[in-house]
Protein backbone atom coordinates (compact mmCIF):
# COMPACT_ATOMS: atom_id res chain seq x y z
CA UNK A 1 0.00 0.00 0.00
CA UNK A 2 2.89 2.58 0.50
CA UNK A 3 4.12 3.98 -2.43
CA UNK A 4 1.49 5.01 -4.98
CA UNK A 5 -2.32 6.34 -4.02
CA UNK A 6 -4.91 4.13 -4.97
CA UNK A 7 -6.76 5.00 -7.66
CA UNK A 8 -10.22 4.58 -5.81
CA UNK A 9 -9.07 6.19 -2.20
CA UNK A 10 -9.01 9.56 -1.52
CA UNK A 11 -7.10 9.37 1.84
CA UNK A 12 -5.32 6.52 2.84
CA UNK A 13 -3.93 5.60 6.39
CA UNK A 14 -0.76 3.13 6.32
CA UNK A 15 0.25 1.84 9.95
CA UNK A 16 0.03 5.22 11.21
CA UNK A 17 0.87 6.14 14.60
CA UNK A 18 1.14 9.17 16.84
CA UNK A 19 2.75 9.16 20.51
CA UNK A 20 3.63 12.02 23.22
CA UNK A 21 6.18 11.57 25.83
CA UNK A 22 5.20 14.08 28.90
CA UNK A 23 8.22 15.32 30.40
CA UNK A 24 10.04 12.05 32.98
CA UNK A 25 6.93 10.29 32.00
CA UNK A 26 6.26 7.31 29.67
CA UNK A 27 5.63 7.45 26.01
CA UNK A 28 1.26 7.42 25.59
CA UNK A 29 0.18 6.12 22.45
CA UNK A 30 -2.29 8.69 21.23
CA UNK A 31 -2.73 6.45 17.87
CA UNK A 32 -1.64 2.91 17.05
CA UNK A 33 -1.20 1.00 13.80
CA UNK A 34 -3.74 2.89 12.27
CA UNK A 35 -4.14 1.39 8.60
CA UNK A 36 -7.64 2.31 6.74
CA UNK A 37 -8.66 3.70 3.24
CA UNK A 38 -11.29 5.82 2.45
CA UNK A 39 -12.84 5.36 -0.94
CA UNK A 40 -12.85 8.23 -3.02
CA UNK A 41 -16.63 9.68 -3.11
CA UNK A 42 -17.66 7.99 0.22
CA UNK A 43 -18.75 9.76 2.98
CA UNK A 44 -16.65 8.09 5.78
CA UNK A 45 -17.37 7.83 9.85
CA UNK A 46 -15.18 7.42 12.25
CA UNK A 47 -16.85 6.86 15.85
CA UNK A 48 -15.22 6.62 19.27
CA UNK A 49 -15.75 7.71 22.75
CA UNK A 50 -13.70 10.73 23.22
CA UNK A 51 -9.90 10.41 24.07
CA UNK A 52 -10.21 7.58 21.78
CA UNK A 53 -7.78 9.51 19.24
CA UNK A 54 -10.54 10.05 16.25
CA UNK A 55 -9.73 13.96 16.67
CA UNK A 56 -6.03 13.49 15.95
CA UNK A 57 -6.43 10.87 13.42
CA UNK A 58 -8.42 13.62 11.69
CA UNK A 59 -6.08 16.49 11.88
CA UNK A 60 -3.58 14.32 10.08
CA UNK A 61 -4.81 14.53 7.04
CA UNK A 62 -4.98 18.04 6.67
CA UNK A 63 -1.47 18.19 8.61
CA UNK A 64 -2.58 20.06 11.99
CA UNK A 65 -1.29 17.20 13.29
CA UNK A 66 1.86 15.38 12.39
CA UNK A 67 1.85 11.45 13.01
CA UNK A 68 5.51 9.80 15.05
CA UNK A 69 5.19 6.89 12.37
CA UNK A 70 3.61 5.32 9.11
CA UNK A 71 1.86 8.06 6.77
CA UNK A 72 -1.17 9.53 5.57
CA UNK A 73 -1.88 10.28 1.72
CA UNK A 74 -4.30 13.00 0.81
CA UNK A 75 -4.63 12.44 -3.56
CA UNK A 76 -1.52 11.19 -3.20
CA UNK A 77 0.01 13.64 -1.69
CA UNK A 78 2.38 11.86 1.51
CA UNK A 79 0.68 15.14 4.01
CA UNK A 80 3.27 14.22 7.30
CA UNK A 81 6.29 14.83 5.33
CA UNK A 82 4.91 17.68 3.71
CA UNK A 83 6.40 21.39 5.47
CA UNK A 84 5.54 25.07 4.17
CA UNK A 85 4.05 25.95 0.81
CA UNK A 86 3.56 22.38 0.24
CA UNK A 87 1.41 21.55 3.26
CA UNK A 88 -0.22 25.11 2.96
CA UNK A 89 -1.37 23.43 -1.19
CA UNK A 90 -2.52 20.24 0.43
CA UNK A 91 -4.78 22.04 2.93
CA UNK A 92 -6.50 24.50 0.26
CA UNK A 93 -7.67 20.78 -1.33
CA UNK A 94 -8.82 19.95 2.10
CA UNK A 95 -11.90 21.62 3.40
CA UNK A 96 -12.64 21.20 7.31
CA UNK A 97 -15.83 21.90 9.60
CA UNK A 98 -15.85 21.92 13.16
CA UNK A 99 -17.95 21.40 16.26
CA UNK A 100 -18.17 25.38 17.16
CA UNK A 101 -18.13 26.27 14.04
CA UNK A 102 -14.73 28.77 14.07
CA UNK A 103 -16.56 31.65 12.48
CA UNK A 104 -14.96 34.93 13.06
CA UNK A 105 -16.99 37.46 14.60
CA UNK A 106 -15.76 40.35 13.07
CA UNK A 107 -16.66 39.05 9.96
CA UNK A 108 -20.56 38.68 8.27
CA UNK A 109 -21.39 35.92 6.73
CA UNK A 110 -19.99 37.04 3.00
CA UNK A 111 -16.82 37.58 4.77
CA UNK A 112 -16.59 34.31 6.04
CA UNK A 113 -16.90 32.36 3.13
CA UNK A 114 -14.65 34.77 1.61
CA UNK A 115 -11.96 34.43 4.19
CA UNK A 116 -10.53 31.11 2.44
CA UNK A 117 -10.34 32.31 -0.71
CA UNK A 118 -8.34 35.79 0.03
CA UNK A 119 -5.79 33.59 2.00
CA UNK A 120 -5.77 31.64 -1.37
CA UNK A 121 -5.07 34.68 -3.70
CA UNK A 122 -8.04 34.73 -5.35
CA UNK A 123 -8.44 37.75 -7.54
CA UNK A 124 -11.21 39.99 -5.94
CA UNK A 125 -13.96 39.44 -8.86
CA UNK A 126 -13.77 35.88 -8.81
CA UNK A 127 -14.23 35.60 -5.22
CA UNK A 128 -17.33 38.03 -5.23
CA UNK A 129 -18.97 35.46 -7.97
CA UNK A 130 -17.72 32.18 -5.94
CA UNK A 131 -19.28 33.48 -2.28
CA UNK A 132 -22.71 34.48 -4.08
CA UNK A 133 -22.66 31.36 -5.54
CA UNK A 134 -21.64 29.14 -2.60
CA UNK A 135 -23.87 31.30 0.10
CA UNK A 136 -26.62 29.94 -2.45
CA UNK A 137 -25.48 26.94 -2.04
CA UNK A 138 -26.13 26.34 0.91
CA UNK A 139 -29.68 27.88 1.58
CA UNK A 140 -28.29 31.41 2.97
CA UNK A 141 -28.63 34.01 0.25
CA UNK A 142 -31.27 35.87 2.74
CA UNK A 143 -28.28 36.48 5.69
CA UNK A 144 -25.56 36.85 4.14
CA UNK A 145 -24.78 40.46 5.64
CA UNK A 146 -25.38 39.40 9.31
CA UNK A 147 -22.85 38.34 11.41
CA UNK A 148 -22.40 35.02 13.32
CA UNK A 149 -23.80 36.47 16.48
CA UNK A 150 -27.18 36.74 14.59
CA UNK A 151 -27.67 33.20 13.42
CA UNK A 152 -28.42 29.76 14.70
CA UNK A 153 -26.18 26.91 15.05
CA UNK A 154 -27.66 25.71 11.99
CA UNK A 155 -27.06 28.67 10.17
CA UNK A 156 -23.49 29.06 11.46
CA UNK A 157 -22.94 25.09 10.34
CA UNK A 158 -23.98 25.92 6.76
CA UNK A 159 -21.42 29.21 6.68
CA UNK A 160 -18.75 26.74 8.03
CA UNK A 161 -19.90 24.10 5.38
CA UNK A 162 -19.83 27.01 2.34
CA UNK A 163 -16.31 28.19 3.77
CA UNK A 164 -14.54 24.90 3.67
CA UNK A 165 -15.92 24.68 -0.18
CA UNK A 166 -15.16 27.80 -1.20
CA UNK A 167 -11.62 26.40 -2.18
CA UNK A 168 -13.11 23.73 -4.31
CA UNK A 169 -11.56 20.90 -2.27
CA UNK A 170 -11.71 16.77 -2.95
CA UNK A 171 -12.14 16.37 0.71
CA UNK A 172 -13.84 17.66 3.33
CA UNK A 173 -13.13 16.77 6.79
CA UNK A 174 -15.63 17.00 9.47
CA UNK A 175 -15.01 17.35 13.12
CA UNK A 176 -18.27 16.56 15.01
CA UNK A 177 -19.64 18.80 13.10
CA UNK A 178 -23.02 18.14 14.25
CA UNK A 179 -22.37 17.54 18.37
CA UNK A 180 -23.78 20.99 19.03
CA UNK A 181 -27.16 20.98 17.34
CA UNK A 182 -30.41 19.94 18.47
CA UNK A 183 -31.60 16.64 16.71
CA UNK A 184 -33.65 18.62 13.95
CA UNK A 185 -30.94 20.76 12.59
CA UNK A 186 -28.61 17.77 13.12
CA UNK A 187 -30.82 16.27 10.75
CA UNK A 188 -30.73 19.02 8.07
CA UNK A 189 -27.30 19.61 8.42
CA UNK A 190 -26.50 15.86 7.61
CA UNK A 191 -29.17 16.12 4.43
CA UNK A 192 -27.03 19.21 3.46
CA UNK A 193 -23.70 17.02 3.99
CA UNK A 194 -25.08 14.08 2.00
CA UNK A 195 -26.15 16.57 -0.95
CA UNK A 196 -22.63 17.85 -1.34
CA UNK A 197 -21.59 14.62 -1.10
CA UNK A 198 -23.48 13.34 -4.60
CA UNK A 199 -23.58 16.98 -6.18
CA UNK A 200 -20.18 17.40 -5.70
CA UNK A 201 -18.43 13.75 -6.00
CA UNK A 202 -16.56 15.23 -2.41
CA UNK A 203 -14.77 12.87 -0.27
CA UNK A 204 -16.19 13.58 3.30
CA UNK A 205 -14.65 12.17 6.44
CA UNK A 206 -15.98 12.84 9.41
CA UNK A 207 -15.58 11.99 13.16
CA UNK A 208 -18.42 11.50 15.71
CA UNK A 209 -19.24 9.30 19.23
CA UNK A 210 -22.84 9.64 17.77
CA UNK A 211 -24.03 5.87 15.79
CA UNK A 212 -27.28 8.15 14.50
CA UNK A 213 -24.81 9.66 12.60
CA UNK A 214 -23.53 7.18 10.50
CA UNK A 215 -26.70 5.35 10.19
CA UNK A 216 -27.91 8.38 8.34
CA UNK A 217 -25.40 9.15 6.32
CA UNK A 218 -21.85 7.54 5.94
CA UNK A 219 -21.27 4.43 3.92
CA UNK A 220 -18.12 3.18 5.31
CA UNK A 221 -17.22 3.68 9.14
CA UNK A 222 -14.52 2.40 11.60
CA UNK A 223 -14.74 2.73 14.84
CA UNK A 224 -11.88 3.63 16.64
CA UNK A 225 -10.72 2.42 20.48
CA UNK A 226 -7.75 3.50 22.55
CA UNK A 227 -6.03 4.47 19.92
CA UNK A 228 -6.75 1.54 17.51
CA UNK A 229 -9.16 0.81 14.58
CA UNK A 230 -11.06 -1.73 16.14
CA UNK A 231 -13.80 -2.40 13.26
CA UNK A 232 -14.10 -0.76 10.06
CA UNK A 233 -15.80 -2.02 6.97
CA UNK A 234 -19.43 -0.54 4.67
CA UNK A 235 -21.89 0.91 7.56
CA UNK A 236 -24.33 -1.70 6.73
CA UNK A 237 -22.26 -4.69 6.90
CA UNK A 238 -20.98 -3.73 10.54
CA UNK A 239 -24.36 -2.79 11.74
CA UNK A 240 -25.47 -6.06 10.57
CA UNK A 241 -22.54 -7.71 11.88
CA UNK A 242 -20.76 -6.15 14.59
CA UNK A 243 -17.76 -8.50 15.91
CA UNK A 244 -16.63 -5.74 18.40
CA UNK A 245 -17.98 -5.62 21.81
CA UNK A 246 -17.06 -1.07 21.51
CA UNK A 247 -19.32 -1.39 18.52
CA UNK A 248 -21.93 -3.71 19.89
CA UNK A 249 -22.20 -0.80 22.42
CA UNK A 250 -22.77 1.93 20.68
CA UNK A 251 -25.14 0.01 18.07
CA UNK A 252 -27.25 -0.37 21.33
CA UNK A 253 -28.18 2.89 21.31
CA UNK A 254 -29.40 3.45 17.76
CA UNK A 255 -30.63 0.33 16.48
CA UNK A 256 -34.10 0.77 18.34
CA UNK A 257 -33.66 -2.68 20.84
CA UNK A 258 -32.72 -1.90 23.95
CA UNK A 259 -34.04 -4.25 26.40
CA UNK A 260 -36.82 -3.59 28.62
CA UNK A 261 -35.99 -2.61 32.38
CA UNK A 262 -38.29 -5.82 33.47
CA UNK A 263 -35.90 -7.83 31.33
CA UNK A 264 -32.40 -6.33 31.70
CA UNK A 265 -33.04 -6.30 35.63
CA UNK A 266 -33.47 -10.36 35.89
CA UNK A 267 -31.07 -11.17 32.86
CA UNK A 268 -28.01 -13.45 34.14
CA UNK A 269 -25.19 -14.87 32.31
CA UNK A 270 -25.37 -18.56 32.42
CA UNK A 271 -28.30 -20.86 32.40
CA UNK A 272 -31.63 -22.03 33.83
CA UNK A 273 -34.01 -20.12 32.09
CA UNK A 274 -34.84 -19.10 28.48
CA UNK A 275 -32.09 -17.59 26.72
CA UNK A 276 -32.56 -14.13 25.20
CA UNK A 277 -31.07 -13.43 21.66
CA UNK A 278 -30.98 -10.61 19.94
CA UNK A 279 -31.51 -11.45 15.71
CA UNK A 280 -30.27 -8.64 13.51
CA UNK A 281 -31.95 -8.84 10.19
CA UNK A 282 -29.70 -7.59 7.43
CA UNK A 283 -30.51 -6.79 3.52
CA UNK A 284 -33.37 -8.68 1.83
CA UNK A 285 -33.97 -10.67 4.99
CA UNK A 286 -35.18 -7.79 6.61
CA UNK A 287 -38.55 -8.75 5.62
CA UNK A 288 -38.97 -12.14 5.96
CA UNK A 289 -41.12 -13.57 8.11
CA UNK A 290 -38.74 -15.43 9.81
CA UNK A 291 -40.01 -16.04 13.32
CA UNK A 292 -42.89 -17.89 12.12
CA UNK A 293 -40.90 -20.11 9.73
CA UNK A 294 -38.93 -20.70 13.12
CA UNK A 295 -42.42 -21.87 14.53
CA UNK A 296 -43.48 -24.06 11.75
CA UNK A 297 -40.06 -25.56 10.65
CA UNK A 298 -38.82 -26.48 14.22
CA UNK A 299 -41.86 -26.14 16.62
CA UNK A 300 -39.95 -23.32 18.19
CA UNK A 301 -41.60 -21.08 19.72
CA UNK A 302 -40.16 -17.42 20.26
CA UNK A 303 -41.33 -14.63 22.99
CA UNK A 304 -40.69 -11.16 21.60
CA UNK A 305 -39.05 -8.91 24.09
CA UNK A 306 -38.33 -6.03 21.94
CA UNK A 307 -37.18 -5.04 18.52
CA UNK A 308 -37.20 -2.12 15.73
CA UNK A 309 -36.59 -2.05 11.84
CA UNK A 310 -35.22 0.91 10.15
CA UNK A 311 -32.75 2.19 7.86
CA UNK A 312 -29.26 2.31 7.34
CA UNK A 313 -28.08 4.50 4.23
CA UNK A 314 -30.79 2.97 1.53
CA UNK A 315 -31.22 -0.71 3.54
CA UNK A 316 -34.01 -1.93 6.06
CA UNK A 317 -32.41 -3.14 8.93
CA UNK A 318 -34.07 -5.08 11.65
CA UNK A 319 -33.43 -5.71 15.29
CA UNK A 320 -35.24 -8.11 17.17
CA UNK A 321 -34.77 -9.09 20.84
CA UNK A 322 -36.15 -12.60 21.59
CA UNK A 323 -36.58 -15.16 24.27
CA UNK A 324 -36.15 -19.21 23.40
CA UNK A 325 -36.36 -22.49 25.80
CA UNK A 326 -32.61 -22.60 26.36
CA UNK A 327 -32.88 -26.35 25.50
CA UNK A 328 -33.50 -25.25 21.63
CA UNK A 329 -31.78 -22.26 21.53
CA UNK A 330 -28.55 -23.50 19.72
CA UNK A 331 -31.16 -25.11 17.73
CA UNK A 332 -32.59 -22.18 17.09
CA UNK A 333 -29.91 -19.72 16.59
CA UNK A 334 -27.94 -22.43 13.94
CA UNK A 335 -31.31 -22.32 11.78
CA UNK A 336 -31.39 -18.55 12.18
CA UNK A 337 -27.75 -18.32 10.88
CA UNK A 338 -28.40 -20.41 8.23
CA UNK A 339 -30.93 -18.08 7.14
CA UNK A 340 -28.43 -15.16 6.55
CA UNK A 341 -29.57 -13.48 10.31
CA UNK A 342 -26.84 -12.97 12.70
CA UNK A 343 -27.79 -13.73 16.84
CA UNK A 344 -26.25 -12.83 19.92
CA UNK A 345 -26.36 -14.33 23.21
CA UNK A 346 -27.42 -11.93 25.48
CA UNK A 347 -27.95 -13.74 28.80
CA UNK A 348 -31.18 -15.73 29.84
CA UNK A 349 -34.11 -15.02 32.42
CA UNK A 350 -36.34 -17.52 33.98
CA UNK B 1 -10.13 83.82 36.14
CA UNK B 2 -8.94 87.09 34.61
CA UNK B 3 -9.29 86.67 30.51
CA UNK B 4 -5.55 86.55 29.94
CA UNK B 5 -5.38 83.14 31.67
CA UNK B 6 -7.88 81.66 28.64
CA UNK B 7 -5.32 81.68 26.01
CA UNK B 8 -2.65 80.27 28.74
CA UNK B 9 -5.03 77.67 29.18
CA UNK B 10 -6.05 77.24 25.86
CA UNK B 11 -2.29 76.75 24.77
CA UNK B 12 -1.21 74.30 27.12
CA UNK B 13 -4.41 72.12 26.34
CA UNK B 14 -3.50 72.08 22.63
CA UNK B 15 0.23 71.01 23.60
CA UNK B 16 -1.14 68.32 25.87
CA UNK B 17 -2.84 66.83 23.24
CA UNK B 18 -0.23 67.22 20.68
CA UNK B 19 2.02 65.51 23.26
CA UNK B 20 -0.57 62.59 23.47
CA UNK B 21 -1.49 62.48 20.48
CA UNK B 22 1.77 62.16 18.75
CA UNK B 23 3.28 59.67 21.54
CA UNK B 24 -0.38 57.77 21.52
CA UNK B 25 0.28 57.27 17.34
CA UNK B 26 4.12 56.35 18.15
CA UNK B 27 3.28 54.32 20.99
CA UNK B 28 0.58 52.15 18.99
CA UNK B 29 3.12 52.16 15.46
CA UNK B 30 5.79 50.16 18.19
CA UNK B 31 3.58 48.85 20.62
CA UNK B 32 0.82 46.81 18.13
CA UNK B 33 3.49 44.31 16.08
CA UNK B 34 5.52 44.16 19.63
CA UNK B 35 2.37 42.96 21.30
CA UNK B 36 1.51 40.72 18.23
CA UNK B 37 4.70 39.35 18.39
CA UNK B 38 4.63 38.88 22.08
CA UNK B 39 1.28 36.76 21.87
CA UNK B 40 2.55 34.49 19.30
CA UNK B 41 6.10 33.59 19.66
CA UNK B 42 6.08 31.25 22.45
CA UNK B 43 7.00 27.99 21.82
CA UNK B 44 4.82 26.14 19.52
CA UNK B 45 2.82 29.12 18.68
CA UNK B 46 2.57 31.03 15.28
CA UNK B 47 5.48 32.22 15.04
CA UNK B 48 7.37 30.19 17.70
CA UNK B 49 10.50 31.78 18.93
CA UNK B 50 10.95 31.00 22.57
CA UNK B 51 13.83 32.96 23.07
CA UNK B 52 13.50 36.10 21.17
CA UNK B 53 9.97 36.01 23.27
CA UNK B 54 11.38 35.59 26.59
CA UNK B 55 14.30 37.92 25.75
CA UNK B 56 11.75 41.06 24.40
CA UNK B 57 9.19 40.26 27.83
CA UNK B 58 12.21 41.21 30.17
CA UNK B 59 13.05 44.54 28.00
CA UNK B 60 8.85 44.93 28.15
CA UNK B 61 8.87 44.22 32.12
CA UNK B 62 12.30 46.44 32.64
CA UNK B 63 11.01 49.57 30.93
CA UNK B 64 7.60 49.20 32.55
CA UNK B 65 9.22 48.97 35.99
CA UNK B 66 10.68 52.01 35.78
CA UNK B 67 8.63 54.90 37.38
CA UNK B 68 7.65 57.66 34.36
CA UNK B 69 9.30 60.37 36.26
CA UNK B 70 12.48 58.27 36.80
CA UNK B 71 12.34 57.11 33.37
CA UNK B 72 11.78 60.90 32.09
CA UNK B 73 15.42 62.10 33.54
CA UNK B 74 17.51 58.21 32.92
CA UNK B 75 17.47 59.12 29.20
CA UNK B 76 17.65 62.97 28.83
CA UNK B 77 20.76 62.19 26.64
CA UNK B 78 19.20 60.35 24.67
CA UNK B 79 15.82 62.44 24.64
CA UNK B 80 18.56 65.50 23.42
CA UNK B 81 20.17 63.07 20.64
CA UNK B 82 17.20 62.31 19.39
CA UNK B 83 15.42 65.69 18.99
CA UNK B 84 18.18 68.05 19.96
CA UNK B 85 16.75 69.38 23.28
CA UNK B 86 15.20 68.36 26.32
CA UNK B 87 13.12 70.31 26.91
CA UNK B 88 9.65 71.79 25.65
CA UNK B 89 6.76 69.33 24.12
CA UNK B 90 8.55 67.51 20.79
CA UNK B 91 11.45 66.48 24.24
CA UNK B 92 8.57 65.28 26.23
CA UNK B 93 7.04 62.98 23.43
CA UNK B 94 10.49 60.82 23.61
CA UNK B 95 9.51 59.34 27.39
CA UNK B 96 6.30 59.34 26.72
CA UNK B 97 6.58 57.20 23.50
CA UNK B 98 9.06 54.58 25.29
CA UNK B 99 6.47 54.57 28.11
CA UNK B 100 3.87 53.96 25.45
CA UNK B 101 5.32 51.17 23.96
CA UNK B 102 5.47 48.64 26.37
CA UNK B 103 2.28 49.14 27.80
CA UNK B 104 0.42 49.13 24.81
CA UNK B 105 2.30 46.09 23.63
CA UNK B 106 1.35 44.32 26.64
CA UNK B 107 -2.70 45.26 25.97
CA UNK B 108 -1.96 43.96 22.81
CA UNK B 109 -0.83 41.12 23.60
CA UNK B 110 -3.75 40.56 26.65
CA UNK B 111 -5.96 41.07 23.81
CA UNK B 112 -4.70 39.00 20.62
CA UNK B 113 -4.49 35.70 23.51
CA UNK B 114 -8.11 36.06 24.39
CA UNK B 115 -8.98 34.91 20.16
CA UNK B 116 -9.93 31.60 20.50
CA UNK B 117 -8.00 28.94 19.55
CA UNK B 118 -10.25 27.43 16.89
CA UNK B 119 -10.06 30.16 14.72
CA UNK B 120 -6.54 30.12 14.40
CA UNK B 121 -6.95 26.22 13.55
CA UNK B 122 -9.56 27.08 11.21
CA UNK B 123 -7.18 29.40 9.40
CA UNK B 124 -4.16 26.90 9.45
CA UNK B 125 -6.62 24.43 7.75
CA UNK B 126 -7.52 26.75 5.03
CA UNK B 127 -3.94 27.24 4.36
CA UNK B 128 -2.98 30.26 5.74
CA UNK B 129 0.46 31.57 6.44
CA UNK B 130 1.32 32.90 9.87
CA UNK B 131 1.41 36.50 8.76
CA UNK B 132 -2.21 36.05 6.63
CA UNK B 133 -3.61 34.39 10.40
CA UNK B 134 -1.99 37.39 12.27
CA UNK B 135 -3.45 40.23 9.20
CA UNK B 136 -6.71 38.14 8.62
CA UNK B 137 -7.61 36.83 11.99
CA UNK B 138 -6.06 37.46 14.96
CA UNK B 139 -5.83 41.25 14.60
CA UNK B 140 -9.39 41.97 13.49
CA UNK B 141 -10.81 39.52 16.07
CA UNK B 142 -8.70 41.12 18.46
CA UNK B 143 -10.09 44.45 17.74
CA UNK B 144 -12.88 45.39 20.37
CA UNK B 145 -10.22 44.51 22.77
CA UNK B 146 -7.48 46.53 21.51
CA UNK B 147 -9.32 49.57 21.11
CA UNK B 148 -10.60 49.56 24.91
CA UNK B 149 -6.44 48.93 25.52
CA UNK B 150 -5.61 51.78 23.54
CA UNK B 151 -8.21 54.00 25.33
CA UNK B 152 -6.60 53.10 28.55
CA UNK B 153 -3.06 53.85 26.95
CA UNK B 154 -4.26 57.42 25.77
CA UNK B 155 -5.92 57.80 29.44
CA UNK B 156 -2.43 57.06 31.05
CA UNK B 157 -0.68 59.13 28.50
CA UNK B 158 -3.11 62.15 29.58
CA UNK B 159 -1.31 61.40 33.27
CA UNK B 160 2.05 61.05 32.33
CA UNK B 161 2.12 64.15 29.86
CA UNK B 162 1.35 66.28 33.29
CA UNK B 163 4.38 64.83 34.70
CA UNK B 164 6.56 65.44 31.77
CA UNK B 165 6.22 69.24 33.01
CA UNK B 166 8.37 68.70 36.04
CA UNK B 167 11.03 68.65 33.30
CA UNK B 168 10.01 71.38 30.61
CA UNK B 169 7.84 70.01 29.25
CA UNK B 170 4.60 72.32 29.16
CA UNK B 171 0.99 71.41 28.65
CA UNK B 172 -1.76 71.32 31.07
CA UNK B 173 -0.07 69.92 33.88
CA UNK B 174 3.20 72.11 33.64
CA UNK B 175 0.62 75.31 33.70
CA UNK B 176 -1.31 73.79 36.73
CA UNK B 177 2.17 73.48 39.19
CA UNK B 178 4.04 76.61 37.86
CA UNK B 179 0.41 78.94 37.62
CA UNK B 180 -1.76 77.10 40.38
CA UNK B 181 0.88 75.43 42.65
CA UNK B 182 4.31 77.84 42.41
CA UNK B 183 2.80 81.45 41.98
CA UNK B 184 -0.70 80.84 43.99
CA UNK B 185 -2.71 80.46 41.90
CA UNK B 186 -5.77 77.99 42.98
CA UNK B 187 -8.46 79.55 39.96
CA UNK B 188 -5.51 78.11 37.25
CA UNK B 189 -5.31 74.66 39.11
CA UNK B 190 -8.67 73.90 39.30
CA UNK B 191 -9.41 74.77 35.23
CA UNK B 192 -6.27 72.67 34.95
CA UNK B 193 -7.82 69.81 36.85
CA UNK B 194 -11.55 70.24 35.29
CA UNK B 195 -9.84 70.48 31.71
CA UNK B 196 -8.14 67.45 32.52
CA UNK B 197 -11.27 65.44 33.93
CA UNK B 198 -13.20 66.60 30.50
CA UNK B 199 -10.41 65.38 28.28
CA UNK B 200 -10.00 61.87 30.14
CA UNK B 201 -13.83 61.43 30.01
CA UNK B 202 -13.79 62.49 26.09
CA UNK B 203 -11.21 60.03 25.46
CA UNK B 204 -12.91 57.24 27.50
CA UNK B 205 -16.07 57.63 26.23
CA UNK B 206 -14.78 57.39 22.31
CA UNK B 207 -12.96 54.69 22.99
CA UNK B 208 -16.09 52.52 24.81
CA UNK B 209 -18.14 53.69 21.27
CA UNK B 210 -15.39 52.95 19.13
CA UNK B 211 -14.70 49.97 20.86
CA UNK B 212 -18.53 48.43 20.22
CA UNK B 213 -19.10 49.88 16.78
CA UNK B 214 -16.16 47.38 16.50
CA UNK B 215 -17.65 44.39 18.66
CA UNK B 216 -19.70 42.02 16.45
CA UNK B 217 -20.09 39.01 19.40
CA UNK B 218 -23.16 39.70 20.37
CA UNK B 219 -26.47 40.17 18.25
CA UNK B 220 -27.47 43.12 17.20
CA UNK B 221 -30.91 45.17 17.80
CA UNK B 222 -32.02 45.69 13.49
CA UNK B 223 -35.14 47.37 14.41
CA UNK B 224 -35.01 49.63 12.05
Amino acid sequence: MSGTAQNDAAIIFDRLGKSFSKKGGPRVMALDDISLVVPRGSITGIIGRSGAGKSTLLRMVNGLEQPTEGRVEVSGHDVGSARGGALRAIRREVGMIFQHFNLLASRTVWGNVALPLEIAGTPAAQIRTRVDQLIDQVGLGALRDRYPAELSGGQKQRVGIARALATSPKVLLSDEATSALDPETTQTVLELLGRINRDLGLTILLITHEMAVLRDIASHMAVIEGGRIVEAGPTYDVFARPTNPTTRSFLSGVTGATLPAFVASRLHPEPPGDQVIRVTFAGSHATDPMLSLLATDLGITANILGGAIEEVGPHPFGNLLISVDAARADQARAYLERHGLSTEVLGHVR
Amino acid sequence: MSANLIPLLWDATLQTLYMVAISALLGTLGGLPLGVFLATSQRGELLSAPWVNKVLGLVVNATRSVPFIILVVAIIPFTRALVGTSIGTNAAIVPLTLAAIPFIARLVENAIREVEGGLIEAARAMGATPLQIIRKVLIPEAMPAIALGLTLAVVSLIGYSAMVGAVGGQGLGDLGIRYGYQRFMPEVMAAVVVILIVLVQLVQSLGEWIAARLDRRAPRNRGH
